[in-house]
Formats: C-alpha cells, structure tokens, sequence
C-alpha cells in the first residue's frame, strides 16, 4: 500500500488514477495550489477550494482512492496582494474546517517577497489556532535560503516542528530539515530536480526517520506513480522493507493524521459501503472479486454527463 | 400538530450522540434561529462531522414510521448522524420570505463539501417553501458527483412532487445512465408520462445498436403508459429479452389496456409475476451499494 502526499489531482486524467489504483495507491493528498496560470478573483479560489472538498474527492472514490486535500494560499499568488486578502479572510477559515482537510498547505514562499512571507505568517497563525498540521513548499529558486527562513518562521509563531512537513526537500535541504525535527518529504520528478536514485541515497544516508516521498503530479511533466516506483528501487538497491513502508506510506499517514482526518481503516475497512462517496474501496487490494462484469465499466460512470 | 421531522431528528440524535456533541449542537441550532446563515453557521455546517461523528443512525421500524408519518416520503433509514445533525441546524434558519431564504440556500450550497451536498439535498423536502426549490433540485440532478445526484433523486419525495415533467424525465434517464436504481425513486409510477416512454424506448434502441444490456427497469415507465409505437419495442423484448427483462415488462404493462393484446400468448409468464409477486427491486438486481 502506497500514500501519495503531495499530488495535484485536479491536473490528471482518470488514466492515472486507473494507473495509480493498480499500482497500490491506497490513499492522496492533494495541497491546494496555482492552477498554471493566476486566478483573477476570488470566486475561482472558492470554486477551487469547493472542487477539492466536493468534486475531486469523489472522482478518486471512483477508482477505490481515497481523497484528502489541503487548503492554503499558495506561495505564487500571494502575491497578488488584494486578491489575498479576501482568500485569507473570507475562504481559508471557512474550508480548512471541511471533512477530509489534513493540513493547511501548501505555503511558503516561490519568490520570497514580503507579500508571500505576510501571507505565510498569517496561514501559520491559521494553523497554529486550529492545530492543524502545515505543509511547506520550498521555493525552488534560492532553495536552502526560503527552506531555513521557512523553518525559522514557522518556529517563531510557535508551531512545533513535528506538525510540519516541509516538502521539495533535496540533498542542500534535507540534513536541516531532519536535525530541526520537522518532517522530509520529497518530491520525484521524472527529469528535472529530485529524482529516483538520488532519493534512495538520501534514505541510505539518512534513514526513513520523518523521511517522505511523494510526486507532486500536476500540470506539467511529473509521474503520478513515482511513490511506487522509487519503492520499487528502493526494494531493488537493497533499503530494508520497513524504511520504505515509512518512507511510501506510513510516515505521510503519521504526519499528517495528526489532523485527525485521516486513518489507516479509512481504506482497510470502509464501511461496506460509503454512501458519501460511493467508495467501494480498491477490489484488488483486498483481494476481491470486481462487483462490476466489465473492467472499467465502473470508471465508465464517471463521465461529464 | 404532529411530531415534527426536526423533533424527531433530534431525539434520535439525543440517543446517539454524547452529550458534550448534543450540547454544542443544540447550542448551534439556537444560534441559528438568532442569527441564521452566518459564518459560525457555515462553520457549524462543516464541522458537523468532527463533533457528532459519522454512525448510521440505524433507525428502528417504528421511528421509520413515525418519519414516514411527521412528512410523506421522509425515507431517513439510511442516514447518518452528521446528516441529521445538518439537517436540524437548516431546519433552524429562521425563513420569512421565499427569496431570501433561496439566497441563503444558494449560499450553503455554493460552500458545501461533497458531504453537505448530500445532506442538504437529502433535507430539501424538509424545507419550508416547497416550491421556491424546484431550480435548486434540477440543479442536483445535473450534479456529476452520483453520490449528491442520489441524495436527491432517490428516497426522496421532492422530485416527484415538485419537478416539472421535463426535469423530472431527466432524473429517470439519468438513474439508468449511472445506474443508479429506479425503484428508489419516490412515487416514481404518479409521474409516467409518454414522452418518457419515448425516451425509454429510444434509449433502449441505443443500447440495443452498440450490444449493450438494457435495464430492467427501464420498462417500468414504458409499459405502463405504452401505445402503439411502443408495443413493437416491448414484443421485442417478450421475445427475446432476458428472464428478467421479460419479467419487467409483463409488471410494468400491468393495468395498461393498450398492452392486453400483446401479453396474451404470454400467459404463465403474467401468472408467474402474479404468483411470485415479482417486484421492482428483485428485478433491479443485487446492488450492495443500495
């Protein structure tokens, strides 16, 4: 069983989720984001937030996936400073209450401007009053600076290190990151930044203590199954069974269960069946037969009809 | 005046929820009816789950009836506690006149989660203002997320109450589209009409072209209301339809003089639904999901 901690759901096809059931992904989370280009009003923040609480959720269900989201003010557009400030007062309080919302994320800085460092703090303040868990997304321009300043700040307004996860890590990041006892996730792309065999050195340098993977699959060139694919490397360049179960699986559910929004028996044993979501959970996981004749015929049903 | 549908949502509620959660809610539902739709409304709205939890309800036969009694077609046997607890925060908006409390309505539906979505919808023939809902319904049932199209197209009183016959010939097609079950529709029979039958049997036609099965249930709303251009489509069917298919349509030209003719070389076929008492749901077939 694999979680993915950090994907962009919304930007992929039913395809990768058929893909990902069949890899073993039990379970997603899916930070709120830019969606490539900037949003212009508030309504497309609203209907964002709205899709991943409504929308998203379901479509995953569909495919035995079980759904989380995050919701934030992401680094990007925090920028746009009036658009903020109506994001921040009106809508964040209001979603990251919702069922099935694991943290406040993803924030942090893309620039690291004072505008997105304004917008940061008063998500800290956010999550801090709610206790909630925080993911970080660190710049990847001026990497090791906007990841340490990110830390220093999130430590300034009192949020213990073990209620964030600090994502993007790489091999500058992570030492800081692990000795600060803030949790590592990182991100595997398929060509560019981090990848495959630089992660399972990371994990034969540092062990799977508080150590993460996840693809951040979205709009642009990225892999939906790199959890399962740099698991299968790992079992190939000998990382012994139980750091990659932390590494793919359990410490995501750790860090981020903390929100009490998300536990192991959400997919291990569902009610038979979740009438919220129409979850049927993944047939080929626990080892039953498809309700449906067809392969696929299910998944036929989600159409835009 | 009898029991009320709030009152009884919330005595069910008071036997199953702690009472530290039946304290925060009932202090919620007072809010409510001070202040209605607010921001710790909205709040309340979704946190619902958090503080009462998600348990069935697993209502008793004699609740079931006195649901059925307080409001015809109030079918709560498969909600949850969040979805009771939801409904009785709505139920304590305080409505005066009919458009402002739609505005408001607007408002919770715009901000719902897949969860409140089905609460709410699942609540609107609770709601005071009947006929104020009927764009918000059509509205449900455009919904692509099948789990909210079911909340308010099946076990629920509205649609055959209020939906126009335009809309209300969407929600049928749209069950055998998704496959969701047609005998859950509410008095689905009273709202039979021809251009449905039309529909049908032109959907069936479709279904026949690209080799794909055709439910049962589709028959029910043909067979009934079938004319001349019909019959040939349920000969068809008697034919050469599956067991079950045939079964279907001997029970749904069941009363319809216009079918006499049709069903006579189909006799112990008609006994056998007769004696067997052949219903809608045996014939929808085993669906865990409902």
């Amino acid at each position: 069983m694999f979680i993915d901690p950090h994907i962009h759901m919304q930007a992929r096809t039913t395809d990768d989720y058929e893909a990902m059931a069949k890899a073993g992904v039990v379970a997603v989370l899916e930070p709120a984001f830019w969606v490539g280009q900037p949003r212009t009003n508030v309504g497309a923040f609203q209907h964002y937030f709205s899709s991943l609480v409504g929308w998203e959720r379901f479509r995953a269900a569909q495919f035995g996936i079980r759904h989380y989201c995050m919701i934030g003010l992401n680094a990007k557009e925090a920028n746009n400073v009036e658009l903020t400030r109506d994001v921040l007062t009106e809508l964040v309080p209001r979603y990251v209450g919702k069922e099935g919302v694991v943290a406040v994320g993803e924030i942090g800085f893309d620039d690291i401007t004072e505008a997105e460092e304004k917008a940061f703090r008063a998500q800290l303040a956010i999550a801090k009053e709610l206790d909630m868990p925080v993911c970080v997304h660190t710049p990847h321009r001026d990497k090791k600076r906007g990841t340490s300043r990110s830390m220093d700040i999130a430590i300034e307004h009192g949020i213990e290190p073990g209620k964030v996860v600090i994502d993007h890590n790489n091999e500058e990041t992570v030492k800081e990151v692990l000795d600060r006892g803030f949790w590592a996730a990182f991100t595997i792309y398929p060509k560019t930044k981090m990848g495959n065999e630089r992660m399972v050195a990371i994990v034969k340098q540092y062990g799977s203590t508080r150590v993460m993977v996840d693809s951040s699959a979205d709009w642009g060139v990225s892999d939906p199954l790199a959890v399962p694919k740099t698991a299968r490397l790992m079992k190939e360049l000998g990382i012994a069974e139980e750091s990659i179960r932390e590494a793919c699986y359990s410490n995501a559910l750790r860090a981020y269960g903390q929100s009490g929004q998300i536990k192991e028996t959400d997919w291990t044993s569902p009610a038979t069946v979740d009438q919220r979501t129409l979850f049927e959970g993944n047939s080929v996981l626990r080892g039953q037969e498809p309700r449906i004749e067809e392969p696929g015929e299910r998944r036929a049903g989600v159409v835009i009809e | 005046m009898g029991i009320t549908a709030a009152s009884l949502l919330d005595s069910w509620l008071a036997e199953r929820i702690d009472p530290t959660a039946l304290d925060w809610l009932r202090n919620k539902v007072t809010s409510a009816r001070r202040s209605g739709v607010d921001a710790g409304f909205l709040l309340a709205m979704s946190s619902a789950p958090r503080k009462v939890g998600r348990a069935g309800l697993a209502l008793s036969a004699t609740d079931l009836a006195r649901a059925a009694k307080a409001r015809t077609g109030f079918q709560p046997a498969h909600w949850t506690v969040d979805q009771a607890a939801r409904t009785l925060l709505l139920l304590a908006v305080p409505v005066t006149e009919p458009e402002p409390f739609v505005r408001t309505l607007d408002r919770l539906f715009d901000d719902g989660d897949l969860g409140e979505l089905v609460a709410l919808y699942q609540a609107l023939p609770l709601l005071p203002e009947p006929d104020a809902h009927r764009a918000r319904a059509a509205e449900g049932v455009r919904s692509n997320m099948q789990a909210v199209f079911e909340a308010i197209a099946l076990r629920n009183p509205y649609p055959a109450e209020q939906l126009d016959e335009a809309a209300f010939n969407q929600l049928v097609l749209k069950c055998l589209f998704l496959g969701s079950p047609l005998h859950l529709v509410h008095s689905v029979d009273r709202r039979a009409n021809t251009t449905l039958a039309r529909m049908l049997c032109d959907y069936a036609h479709e279904r026949w072209s690209a080799s794909r099965p055709v439910s049962p249930e589709l028959w029910r709303l043909v067979g009934r209301v079938a004319g001349e251009s019909e019959l040939a489509d349920l000969g068809r069917v008697l034919e050469k339809g599956t067991e079950k298919e045939r079964l279907a349509v001997v029970l749904a030209c069941r009363g319809n003089p216009n079918t006499a003719a049709l069903l006579t070389p189909y006799g112990a076929l008609v006994r056998r639904v007769d004696e067997e008492r052949v219903t809608w749901s045996e014939l929808a077939g085993r669906d865990h999901r409902h």
